[in-house]
């Protein structure tokens, strides 16, 4: 039955019902007055231009149009007036740097072209242990972001340096007089030099001290470490020495304690002579380990904290009374048990946010004597205070800090209290935040001093004990900026700049050789003493077993792979990046389990034009704190009870428009706690997303993704797990590899490259990703554009679930299908994810096929074939008739809709003077209506070739290098000629755990994948 | 008359000749004359031998001093009338040490000059420096004779009218061949009638544009030509957009690769240095010319041509100077520089990969090949059209310098075995790939 409900739109609409009327029956409220015109003889005929005329006038302005584009325009060439002697315009220079702005940190080495660095890549030095991730390797666009703070400004209007070094010093003075507090608050250094400024500061200055913000704090396992060995520093971990990780709700292939685990983590993935690690994840968000985890098992906070004391009574031997949930107690007493039976190669980790949870970790692992965990060599990252923080806004709100000076951090946005915050700044007599954007809080401040991006300045760092490495600025200081430290030494009342100071000061941490020997390779490896300690673990495990579980919502905080901590919001390379699990890009979201979305309502849905919609929840906690309207995406994975939500999205000061995104979780990180009691209500509305990958699962389909036990891989042969799949020929079953259409090319002559992908490796980090946006100038769309399928990456990561917990199980489960309409509902099923599913990434580019689909069917020649293995893509010569994206197999190929530079509808760093800097002059930047592609980076290919033809000798392996090969840090991707029959990627290829994607299609492809091997 | 300028090839080439001989034997005693008359004039030094203390000047002075005028060092002409010679032989050995002594004299210079301190010469024995001084001491040559350049000019614009002339006589003879003939004809005529001979009249013929357009086959066999020569010519035309061969733009500064490249045989890479090892042959930054021009301030009486004077030419100098921020009087650089806006000439489309450390340093063309004789050029121009024919051209025809590459090793025993060749073609080793190129 049919309701009689009224709808309506507007007020106007139900109040006043005659327009409502004439709008249904007209679509314009006035009518268009084409009778007066058209109706009028007299007027047309002595109109004085006819049709005829108007099409004449058409014609010429057309043609006169065409003509004008006849003549070149006229360009200019600049030569310098003194030509810097390492600088030669069209090579490339490097330079070694390291980076750390408070949440990233890693060794660098950047590419200038002509004085203006345009790419960041990893230092391969030894010694140089870190490296970038995807956020690192967007940072070169954000030192060209056209909203940084380009001159320093007094309340709000700009002034001179002079200007705001008096303003400063005056205020000291004015402290000192009066016995005012005067407080540094900046993020952890781990800056020798600037400590040492510091220190000398407050030695000037009485009333001063140093307070040490970490925005997303990791304040409890410092203290724990700091409580046995005496020292605020965290474990620098060597996964690479561990047979058995169990995590503990750690996400170290994330952000965990810095993240920066993968390296050492892959070496132990990948099956030799039969073994390969063996990792357990207890989680609750479903974060990039989990991923990788071969047994991850979903679970909230709360349990995860009886079971870290479950696994430390069986490491230990103790009986501390442990709740842990029934059903996960087989799955965490197995972990316990081969933690304990792998001794010293086992280790455990853990991201409770709890000093006794850290002490338990710190308890096991010296128990197990785990050769994983190192106390030598400690990572300095990581230094914040939580119980100093919340003093200094105490002290602020009492009105007894006088000048608060502030450094690489953003408190009024990042502070869960920033209301509190932003009321004791009105206490405080002069607030200086030197930051790099006149952010939220550089805009409440009484001077917002702009300080130079990482590539502009000088410093020095000591990412761990014992090493020491430099960095160095590449570029000028492309506005009115000067760095902190060389303000805090005019304070200090030192002449020169900072760069004095830091040289003079390195000598005592470079011993044996020379500063510029350190300046050249970036770091210096010195010596770290291993370190002893021990606490009361017992009460700490005591303690930790009487956490109760609540009843309402576990959020759970978490920082994503594209985003972090925020601080690169404005930066588009970033917004657009697809989050590696949700495949979401532009936004943060809750993550919510199958079974609570049920509950209360919430669901996502694929609208018909392949947008993905999800509902509005609103999350309030028991203060009355809210977030309204958060949109929400049912996560596959994540524990029940617990909903996750990313920190580092939802600001506003010196952002685009377009970058807006998202809501600000921080309002919700009450002391500095990531783990919240929230209650969740569905609200009205549905969310757009920006999502890039429809599909949910596998479904079985085993030649996208080939996975496989290790006691399968180690005991049968490689036709049972990497099957080749059969196709038909002359009615006889033959394996499709062996089957042709075509006349194969000689293709021994030369080179021929391939680029190999490791699936045991890949922890779909997405470093690659944003590599090659910066190597091939590939243009940021905007989220519309997005959802509509136009995102122009020309790698994309994608992963897959199965809906059973096993890929295997789908495979199972699709073959015992019988019957039609059986197998309808058993596809339908199988669409789902399941609730624990098992997770892959594979990163997929132009397969460069060897017998490429794509073409065979361009009309105008404009994709050919290269001997060297590469599908080519002449831009100049396509006319954009999409038929090879159409006839790709792999969906590789994009196409330029929209002209996406100089187009102030696509306002991202292409629409900018600035941005525009970051392109690579190698690679062309492609027009509106031309299908591009990943190229394998020909660019990077030819250079290599042509150095080697300039110094008449032959390559060696490893040369070959592509942006992604390049920026892999787990050595997932190597990249090679074949022809070079001892190079790696040769052997690789060779491998029997190889295999192309969609085999059975025929198009013998040039990059080869790994069958991925879980150690269940 | 242009039209009819073959014609009389004859006597315009023994013109031309003789124009051209005088010229020569012209110029051939400007040169003989102007040194004749420096040597002859006597100079105030005994024992020294100026030709030979030219040489040693050129080698070891000229660097920083002029004979005339002052440079890194000051003007040295005359210098024996300034000087007691054992100073001079003592300031040429060691002049820090001079100075050290507190010679009131070696300060004073020093100071003047910006207290650039001299290279100490200790190899020059005083035998060589009195030759020095003798060609220093040589009184300043009279300018040149009137230019041989400018004389030849004349001739030659002498030819020029005089071929006039010989056009004009030759269109007149002409015409009064068709006056003779129509006077002929008439008298014909005359006679004829005077003969009683009917000259029969002339039949109302059809014009002879109605006759073509009455017959279909040549009006279509004529637009057929029409539309197959107007489509030659629209492709010819389109073809030719965006190609611009012999584009010669005016530059900011003046610069002759003539003078530089041609007449002073300075390498090409010499300046472009970048076109080794980049893929930019690079437009010299202006510190490059000053390595030349600090020392050269002014072109020789020479280098002048009728078209372009030598205050011409000096006024060039003196934009790179203010470009540079060069003060030639105080010969010290001020700091206050205008980089140079040269007009870009060779402009490939940012679609196209060009390298040219791989055409100069690998395969080792001369620059010429694609630039042309740029030695000839007194305004550059492009030379090649830069079309993709133009460049696959090339690489079809031309062998890759493969020996002594231990690169082209492997690739060169494996192709030439499969093409059966001994050299092998850029096309042949991949070079007609589009991504070689467009990436």
């Amino acid at each position: 039955m049919s309701s009689n409900k009224k709808y309506w739109k507007s007020v106007e609409e139900l109040e006043n019902g005659s327009i409502v009327e004439a709008l249904r029956n007209n679509e314009f409220v006035e009518a268009i007055p084409t009778d007066e015109f058209l109706g009028n003889n007299d007027a047309m005929s002595s109109s004085s231009t006819s049709r005829r005329d108007f099409l004449k006038y058409v014609g010429f302005s057309t043609a006169a149009a065409t003509l004008v584009a006849c003549e070149g325009p006229v360009h200019k060439s600049i030569p310098y007036v003194l030509q810097p002697e390492q600088i030669i315009p069209g090579v490339a220079d490097y330079y070694a740097t390291s980076v750390f702005d408070g949440f990233d940190f890693a060794n660098l080495l950047v590419k200038t072209r002509e004085g203006r660095p345009i790419k960041v890549d990893n230092n391969t030095i030894s010694g140089a242990k870190f490296t970038a991730n995807a956020r690192v390797h967007a940072s070169i666009l954000s030192l060209y972001d056209n909203m940084r703070l380009k001159e320093p400004k007094i309340e709000g209007k700009a002034a001179t340096w002079a200007a705001v070094d008096t303003k400063i010093k005056t205020s000291l003075a004015d402290a000192k007089a009066k016995g005012g507090q005067v407080v540094l608050l900046t993020n952890t250094l781990a800056s020798p030099s600037t400590e040492k400024l510091i220190g000398e500061f407050i030695a000037n200055n009485p009333t001063a001290k140093h307070v040490v913000y970490d925005a997303v704090s990791s304040s409890e396992a410092l203290d724990a470490f700091e409580t046995v060995y005496g020292e605020r520093a965290l474990v620098d971990y060597d996964f690479s020495k561990a047979s058995l990780i169990v995590s503990v709700g750690a996400d170290f292939l994330g952000d965990w304690q810095g993240g920066g685990y993968d390296t050492g983590y892959a070496q132990g993935r990948i099956p030799k002579n039969g073994k390969m690690s063996r990792h357990f994840q207890l989680e609750a968000n479903m974060t990039l380990s989990g991923a990788a985890a071969d047994k991850r098992v979903p679970m909230s906070v709360a349990n995860q904290k009886q079971a870290l004391v479950h696994i430390y009574n069986i490491v230990t031997g103790s009986s501390v009374a442990v709740s842990l949930d029934a059903k996960f107690k087989a799955e965490v007493t197995k972990a316990g048990q081969q933690l304990k039976a792998a001794g010293s190669k086992g280790v455990l980790v853990s991201g409770i946010q709890d000093k006794n949870a850290q002490l338990l970790v710190l308890a096991i692992n010296q128990v197990l004597a785990s050769e994983a965990f190192v106390t030598s060599g400690t990572r300095q990252i990581r230094k914040g205070s939580n119980e100093k923080v919340a003093q200094l806004i105490k002290d602020m709100n009492a009105g007894s800090v006088h000048t608060l000076i502030m450094s690489g951090v953003n408190p009024v946005y990042t502070l869960a209290d920033s209301a509190a915050f932003v009321g004791g700044l009105k206490k405080v007599q002069t607030s200086v935040a030197f930051s790099i954007k006149e952010d939220e809080t550089a805009l409440v401040s009484t001077v917002a001093a702009a300080v130079p991006h990482y590539l502009e300045s000088w410093g020095d760092l000591s990412l761990t004990k014992g090493t020491y490495s430099l960095t160095q600025p590449v570029i000028r200081p492309l506005f009115d900026t000067k760095q902190f430290q060389d303000v805090l030494m005019s304070l200090n009342g030192l002449s020169g700049t900072f760069y004095d100071y830091v040289k003079a000061n390195s000598a005592s941490f470079i011993s044996g050789t020379t500063w510029n020997k350190v300046l050249h390779d970036g770091v210096f490896v010195g010596v770290s003493q291993s370190l002893s300690g021990s606490a009361d673990y017992a009460a700490a495990a005591g303690e930790l077993a009487k956490s109760k579980t609540s009843n309402d919502f576990e959020l759970v905080l978490y920082t994503k792979t594209g985003m972090g901590d925020g601080q690169q919001a404005n930066n588009p390379w970033l917004q657009e990046f697809p989050d590696p699990i949700t495949r979401v890009s532009w936004d943060n979201y809750l993550t919510v389990s199958n079974e609570d979305a049920k509950a209360l309502g919430l669901s996502n849905e694929i609208v018909a034009n392949g947008g993905l919609d999800g509902s509005y929840a609103t999350i309030a906690m028991a203060d009355g704190v809210k977030l309204e309207s958060v949109p929400v995406i049912v996560q596959p994975g994540q524990a029940v009870g617990t909903i996750g939500l990313a920190l580092g999205y939802g600001r506003k000061a010196a952002l685009k428009e377009e970058m807006q995104v998202g809501v600000n979780a921080y309002t919700l990180y009450k002391g500095f706690n990531d783990v919240q009691s929230v209650t969740l209500v569905k609200a009205d509305g549905a969310h757009e997303f920006a999502c890039v990958q429809g599909q949910k699962t596998l479904m079985g389909r085993g030649d996208i993704i080939k996975e496989t036990s290790l006691e399968i891989f180690n005991t049968k042969d490689a036709k049972i797990w990497n099957k080749v799949p059969m196709v038909s020929l002359n009615h006889q079953e033959v394996e499709a590899t062996t089957v042709d259409l075509w006349d194969s090319f000689d293709r021994s002559v030369g080179h021929h490259f391939n680029l190999s992908i490791d699936l045991n490796a890949c922890t779909g980090c997405g470093a690659c990703v944003i590599a090659c946006h910066a190597e091939n100038n590939v243009p940021v769309v905007g989220k519309s554009e997005v959802r509509r399928s136009r995102d122009m990456h020309w790698l994309r990561i994608d992963r897959y679930y199965s809906s059973e917990s096993t890929f295997e199980g789908d495979n199972e489960r699709k073959e015992n299908i019988a019957g039609l309409s059986s197998s309808l509902s058993t596809f339908n099923e199988m669409e789902k994810a399941g609730d624990n599913p098992q997770v892959s990434f594979q990163p997929v580019m132009c397969q460069h096929c060897n017998h490429a689909p794509c073409e065979t069917v361009c009309p105008v020649a404009a994709t050919s074939h290269g001997r060297q293995g590469q599908n080519q893509m002449a831009y100049n010569r396509c006319v954009g008739t999409r038929y090879c994206a159409n006839n790709c197999p792999y969906k590789v190929r994009r196409f330029n809709w929209f002209l996406y530079n100089k187009n102030s509808e696509f306002d991202y760093h292409m629409n900018d003077d600035l941005g525009r800097m970051v392109l690579n002059p190698d690679v062309n930047v492609r027009s509106r209506g031309v299908m591009e592609k990943c190229s394998m980076c020909i660019q990077m290919t030819q250079a290599t070739i042509l150095k080697a033809k300039r110094e008449g000798r032959a390559i060696v392996d490893g040369e070959f290098q592509t942006a992604c090969s390049n920026a892999c840090s787990t050595g997932a991707m190597v990249f090679g000629d074949v022809n070079d029959t001892e190079s790696q990627v040769a052997k690789l290829a060779a491998d029997e755990r190889s295999y192309h994607l969609l085999e059975h299609v025929g198009t013998k492809p040039n990059v080869v994948y790994h069958v991925k091997v879980r150690n269940t | 008359m242009k039209k009819v300028g073959n014609h009389n090839s004859i006597s315009r080439k023994l013109f031309f000749s003789l124009a051209l001989s005088l010229a020569f034997s012209l110029t051939s005693f400007a040169q003989d004359a102007a040194p004749a008359a420096a040597t002859e004039v006597p100079v105030a030094t005994q024992g020294g031998d100026p030709i030979k203390g030219k040489e040693l000047f050129n080698s070891n002075c000229a660097a920083c001093h002029k004979l005339d005028g002052k440079a890194t060092g000051p003007a040295l002409r005359g210098i024996a009338d300034r000087r007691d010679k054992q100073w001079l032989y003592k300031w040429i050995h060691n002049s820090a040490d001079l100075i050290k002594s507190g010679d009131a004299d070696a300060i004073k210079v020093f100071e003047e000059n910006n207290k650039v301190a001299m290279t100490a010469f200790p190899q020059l024995s005083e035998g060589d420096i009195d030759n020095i001084i003798a060609y220093t001491s040589e009184v300043k040559a009279e300018a040149p004779a009137p230019l041989p350049g400018a004389a030849a000019g004349t001739t030659s614009q002498e030819g020029g009218l005089s071929n006039n002339l010989i056009l004009g006589a030759l269109a007149l003879v002409m015409l009064m061949l068709v006056v003779m003939l129509f006077l002929v004809s008439n008298v014909l005529a005359k006679v004829a009638k005077a003969n009683g001979i009917e000259v029969a009249p002339n039949a109302p013929r059809q014009s002879i544009w109605k006759a073509f357009v009455r017959n279909q086959f040549l009006v279509l066999v004529a637009s057929v030509f029409l539309l197959l020569a107007s489509g030659y010519f629209v492709y010819g035309y389109l073809m030719q957009v965006g190609v611009d061969q012999d584009y010669a733009p005016i530059q900011p500064i003046h610069f002759s690769h003539k003078i530089h490249a041609g007449d002073n045989e300075i390498n090409c890479k010499y300046c472009h240095s970048a076109a080794r090892v980049s893929k930019n042959a690079g437009i010299p930054s202006l510190n490059v010319c000053m390595n030349c021009h600090k020392n050269i301030a002014e072109v020789a009486e020479a280098t002048a041509t009728p078209e372009y004077s030598k205050a011409f030419y000096d006024e060039q100098i003196q934009k790179l100077y203010t470009a540079v921020g060069w003060d030639k009087a105080a010969q010290t650089y001020t700091g206050k520089t205008e980089p140079v806006k040269w007009v870009r000439i060779h402009n490939l489309p940012d679609f196209v990969y060009f390298n040219h450390s791989q055409h100069v340093t690998v395969a080792g063309l001369e620059c010429q090949t694609c630039h042309g004789p740029v030695e000839t050029y007194e305004v550059q121009k492009q030379f090649a059209p830069l079309t993709m024919g133009w460049c696959i051209d090339c690489h079809r025809k031309t062998d890759v310098k493969m020996e002594g590459n231990e690169y082209y090793a492997k690739i060169h025993a494996e192709l030439s075995k499969k093409y059966g060749v001994e050299k092998l073609t850029a096309a042949q080793m991949g070079g007609l790939e589009c991504g070689k190129c467009h990436y």
